[in-house]
């Protein structure tokens, strides 16, 4: 138990500092390297108390995907890193109240919630794990039934997004010479041999 | 004891970290979008907490719905930027103001 209290206070702590290096950092790409850092703490957070199956896909789909994407994007835009960083002080103070503000709020919703005057139903108190099935059994076993529209809602958001993305991003670029194999196969005889008649010591011109 | 609290607290300073970034960062719609990350990662960890803590294994499938979000949020949000890069050579948030909003 102390040694779970440990590590999750390691963990949580990670999570924090580098998701602070993530708005503060000054290169984009240490933004992302950050990003990453904080998605593999919150993942093993996640591990601490249980939840594998989310932990897991958050690494695939965090680190593995969005992270990734975001790499290739940083490195791919030629932006001026200096430049980017003007007005940092300009928005800080009202960034800054406006984030004490809403941090004092967050916390005053936990204080109420913890101190037990607004508690929704039983919330809360730890509920007896069931221990007899892992983690991911039981998150297929509700997955696929009850929630099985939601399951393929989800599909459709991806198939969404991917065709979205593709077409944003696709560009014809005129002048560029590429092969076009359905024109090759569908030219006919007449434009593509011609026949001379070659007269004998004359040759071809 | 690591309880229901701890966890609540972690995210509610990742979300206002996220919330923080956006404001501060007005130049990169990149680390823009990254806050946006971190404000979801932020709910994904209520939500597995919540969860936890409960006995019901609903709030896991609810985490699953977010994560399948950010990251389709993440690719048409890139998507949208490199187009955006490719027409106008710059990512500044105080440039893009072409509806005048």
């Amino acid at each position: 138990m102390l040694l779970q209290a440990i590590a999750f206070y390691v963990f949580a702590f990670v999570v924090m500092a580098s998701a602070a290096m993530v708005v503060v950092s000054r290169n984009p790409v240490y933004s992302v390297l950050f990003l990453i850092l904080a998605f593999f703490n919150a993942a093993a957070l996640m591990l601490l108390i249980g939840a594998e199956f989310i932990a897991m896909i958050l690494i695939i789909v965090y680190v593995g995907a969005v992270a990734v994407l975001f790499l290739f994007v940083v490195m791919m835009l030629d932006i001026n890193v200096t430049r980017l960083r003007e007005g940092f002080l300009k928005y800080l103070p009202v960034g800054a109240l406006i984030g004490i503000v809403l941090f004092c709020e967050i916390m005053l919703g936990l204080g109420v919630f913890g101190s037990g005057t607004a508690t929704l139903g039983e919330l809360g108190k730890a509920a007896p794990q069931v221990v007899a099935i892992t983690n991911t059994r039981a998150i297929g076993q509700v997955l696929y039934t009850q929630y099985f529209y939601l399951f393929q809602v989800a599909g459709l958001v991806l198939l969404v997004a991917m065709i979205g993305a593709i077409v944003l991003t696709l560009r014809r670029r005129p002048g560029v010479r590429r092969q076009r194999i359905s024109e090759q196969l569908y030219r006919p005889k007449e434009q593509a041999i011609t026949v001379v008649k070659v007269p004998t010591g004359g040759g071809v011109s | 004891m690591i309880g229901l609290g701890q966890y609540l607290f972690v995210a509610g300073v990742l979300f206002t970290l996220g919330i923080l970034g956006i404001f501060l960062n007005r130049k990169n719609v990149i680390v823009l979008l990254m806050c946006v990350e971190l404000m979801l990662l932020a709910v994904n960890i209520n939500l597995v907490a919540f969860s936890i803590f409960q006995g019901n294994v609903v709030g896991q499938v609810f985490a699953m719905l977010v994560l399948t979000v950010a990251a389709a949020e993440a690719a048409i949000g890139l998507a949208i930027l490199v187009v955006y890069f490719r027409n106008r050579g710059t990512i500044e948030v105080e440039d893009i103001d072409a509806l005048k909003g």
